[in-house]
């Protein structure tokens, strides 16, 4: 099973034409996923790498019928606009995979998609994968690696770092695990869907056993996690990693999302959140899968 | 974020049609009384600088004649507020003030939220922190459909506003709220805000702080460095974002992080992406280190960025050591590093010969890239030669925070005696 995207999944690329989005339609059909189509307005008959392009996204609907997921590559100045298209076509799911967006132009999209039904993965993910089935965006970069270190099996993953959406799968199959979904929920300050609103997809999904988090301070994600957790709403064994644990109050990064302010976001509060709610902390990612093998039974 | 100064931002608010003061900025005591005389009868001489608690610090002063303002403006301008030299006043009119408000405006990004949030309370004038949380009031508001005068009418009702004001505050809060959106600000703090003798509301001061996202759409702010930097910033700022200027391919991020190219214990810090970085960050905390800059070669970036941000963080004075922090299985192919790094390496290290340089690279063309960094370096890394404290690790070590901080802060112990021994 996996959560939010299978072979079945019917994907489209907006943006089809520019440099990152050709390659990535690229690596994702080889993969395996089903890019039936792509948007650059005036290029409607043209192809990339097999797929037809349209000029809008209401042009794929009509005619190839609804649309699953849309994974956008414009640059995030120009967003908005995209967001709204996929919105209004009825597409289900879109995960903009574009960092740069001015945070008025995310918060409004955020607020539309919710208008509209729809779920807005990011903006600023690098995707997500369920391993031998399919991938949106640039998650595993191209299919020998994706192989190389994506095994399918029971851990769900999140990492809020992109770079890092690797490195726990790595470990976990080191550790003698596989993952049936990763996701990296992306690097905005303000994100469509936190990582506490797909918990309760990997609860029902009977695939996924336990859940891995590679956690960062900053925000409140891991917090809310755990209030999902406290309420009974996920029950199977959560582990995070926190990353930037030995970080001095008000140490800035690269992502606005991860500055520690007032006690707020730190590791210190991410931990205790976490344990208080019955989910476990991982020293060291390498903890992990040590700490999956003693709470998965089966 | 691109922050304005008060007077920079009370120049955008009064374009924007809100009431500031009567007032101009100076740099010197002449133009200071200038400005007074203009303005005529008392005036507030304000230092303009990044920091708060500026009355605390001594840089307002209120005063009665032009020849008074260009007294306080030669002592305010003689002063550094928290490492920041005062280099500009603004001399305002004093105002008439019956009562102070606070007002702000922050992105909130609870899992409820997600929009902009007002945060407003009758009890300006101080630091929100020392105001009573029962004393604070909070409203989301609809990022689609903003800031309606009946909501602000509602909530200026619960904030205890007198009937017979609520228009002037609604019409108040309203204004501020869409400029908050049009000027596309992260942050917008109005402390405080006042009620003059007649009645009137007036900005006071003015906290104005623009989303380094949306600052390509306003060239009129004429904001020369997107960035959240501690100060002004420096050359080493202005080459980074010279570096990411000019080429859009992948991230090369570069930024000071308050090193003074003096101290022992720094670092040349080169983590590879968000995560990473703070697994670096663990690993110099850990064992005592700081890092002397923040860098960033993430996002799939070209060989020649990686080489110039490289170069920008070895070439940094007096560091103890570099490391190349790549904390994770990276998707990108990982050899462009290892080009870029050889290259680097061979340039600078014969200035700083036996500078300690600890390699961590993984993922995506992981083996190939190991092997690039070993044969490229192999003649540099002879016993006696400048690269005798370069160490190339791997997937082994890619969350192994403890060991490669212990292993850095092992060799730079050796090269900080070695520099004694010599001497420097």
């Amino acid at each position: 099973m996996g959560i939010l995207i299978s072979k079945e999944t019917k994907v489209i690329v907006q943006g089809i034409t520019c440099r990152e989005g050709s390659v990535r339609t690229k690596y994702m059909k080889e993969y395996g996923t089903k890019v039936i189509g792509g948007t650059s307005p005036g290029k409607k008959g043209q192809e990339v790498h097999g797929v037809p392009v349209y000029n809008t996204v209401k042009e794929i609907v009509r005619d190839q019928g609804e649309i699953d997921f849309s994974v956008i590559f414009v640059p995030g100045s120009v967003l908005k606009t995209a967001v709204f298209e996929a919105a209004d076509a009825g597409v289900k799911n879109i995960i903009p995979c574009v960092e740069g967006t001015p945070i008025h132009d995310i918060m409004e999209m955020v607020a539309y998609c919710k208008l509209r039904g729809t779920r807005l993965i990011g903006p600023g993910s690098i995707g997500i994968i369920t391993p031998g089935e399919a991938v949106v965006g640039w998650l595993g970069g191209n299919v020998e690696w994706a192989n190389k270190f994506f095994k399918r099996g029971s851990i769900g993953v999140f990492s809020r770092s992109g770079g890092q959406s690797g490195t726990i799968p790595w470990v976990l199959r080191e550790g003698g695990f596989g993952v049936s979904t990763v996701i990296h929920t992306g690097t905005e300050p303000i994100l469509g869907t936190s990582m506490a609103d797909l918990l309760p997809l990997f609860e029902e999904d009977p695939e996924t056993k336990g859940v891995a988090v590679y956690a960062e301070i900053g925000g409140s994600q891991e917090e809310e996690c755990a209030e999902v957790i406290a309420a009974g709403k996920f029950t199977k064994p959560f582990v995070i990693y926190v990353a930037g644990a030995w970080a001095p109050e008000g140490q800035r990064f690269s992502h606005a999302s991860n500055i520690v302010e007032r006690g707020r976001g730190s590791a210190k509060s991410k931990m205790e959140a976490i344990t208080k709610a019955g989910g476990y902390v991982a020293e060291t990612p390498t903890d992990i899968p040590l700490i999956l093998k003693e709470k998965i039974k089966d | 974020m691109a922050k304005f100064l008060e007077y920079q931002g009370k120049e955008w608010l009064r374009k924007a049609g809100m009431p500031v003061p009567k007032g101009k900025v100076a740099s010197s005591p002449e133009e200071a009384k200038e400005v007074a005389e203009w303005i005529g009868g008392p005036v507030a001489v304000k230092g303009q600088v990044q920091a708060g608690g500026r009355g605390k610090a001594g840089i307002v002063k209120l005063v009665n004649t032009p020849e008074e303002a260009a007294a306080a403006a030669a002592e305010i301008l003689s002063k550094t507020v928290k490492g920041l030299p005062v280099r500009q006043v603004l001399i305002e009119e004093k105002l008439d003030i019956k009562k102070e408000y606070y007002c702000s405006f922050v992105i909130n990004n609870a899992r409820e939220a997600r929009s902009p949030m007002l945060m407003f309370s009758t009890e300006g004038g101080m630091d929100i922190e020392s105001v009573p949380e029962e004393l604070i009031f909070k409203l989301n508001i609809d990022p689609i459909f903003g800031f309606k005068t009946y909501d602000a009418i509602d909530f200026c009702v619960k904030a205890g506003i007198p009937d017979d004001e609520l228009s002037k505050f609604a019409s108040f809060l309203t204004k501020l709220a869409k400029i908050y959106k049009e000027y596309d600000c992260q942050t917008l703090e109005i402390n405080p805000f006042v009620m003059t003798g007649n009645g009137d509301l007036v900005c006071a001061d003015c906290k104005m702080e623009i989303d380094n996202s949306a600052v390509g759409r306003h060239p009129e702010f004429g904001i020369k460095i997107a960035r959240d930097l501690p100060g002004e910033p420096t050359e080493l700022d202005l080459i980074g974002w010279s570096i990411e200027e000019t080429d859009a391919r992948g991230t090369g991020f570069l930024m000071n992080m308050g090193y003074d190219e003096v101290s022992p214990g720094y670092i040349g810090y080169h983590p590879i992406g968000g995560g990473s970085a703070m697994m670096g960050l663990d690993a110099l905390n850990q064992v005592g280190l700081k890092p002397a800059n923040y860098a960033d070669t993430s996002g799939n970036p070209v060989g020649s960025k990686i080489y110039r941000v490289a170069k920008c963080v070895l070439s940094q004075p007096n560091i103890d050591g570099y490391l190349l922090g790549g904390f994770m299985m990276a998707n990108q192919e990982q050899w462009h590093h290892a080009n870029a790094l050889v290259k680097v390496l061979w340039e600078e290290l014969p200035k700083k010969p036996g500078l300690p340089c600890v390699l961590l690279l993984c993922g995506n063309k992981e083996d190939e890239s190991l092997e690039i960094l070993r044969k490229g370096l192999a003649d540099l890394m002879t016993p006696d030669g400048p690269g005798k404290r370069i160490e190339i690790y791997g997937k082994e070590y890619v969350t192994d925070t403890k060991f490669i901080g212990e292993r850095l802060a092992a060799l730079a112990k050796e090269y900080r005696a070695e520099k004694e021994a010599h001497g420097k």
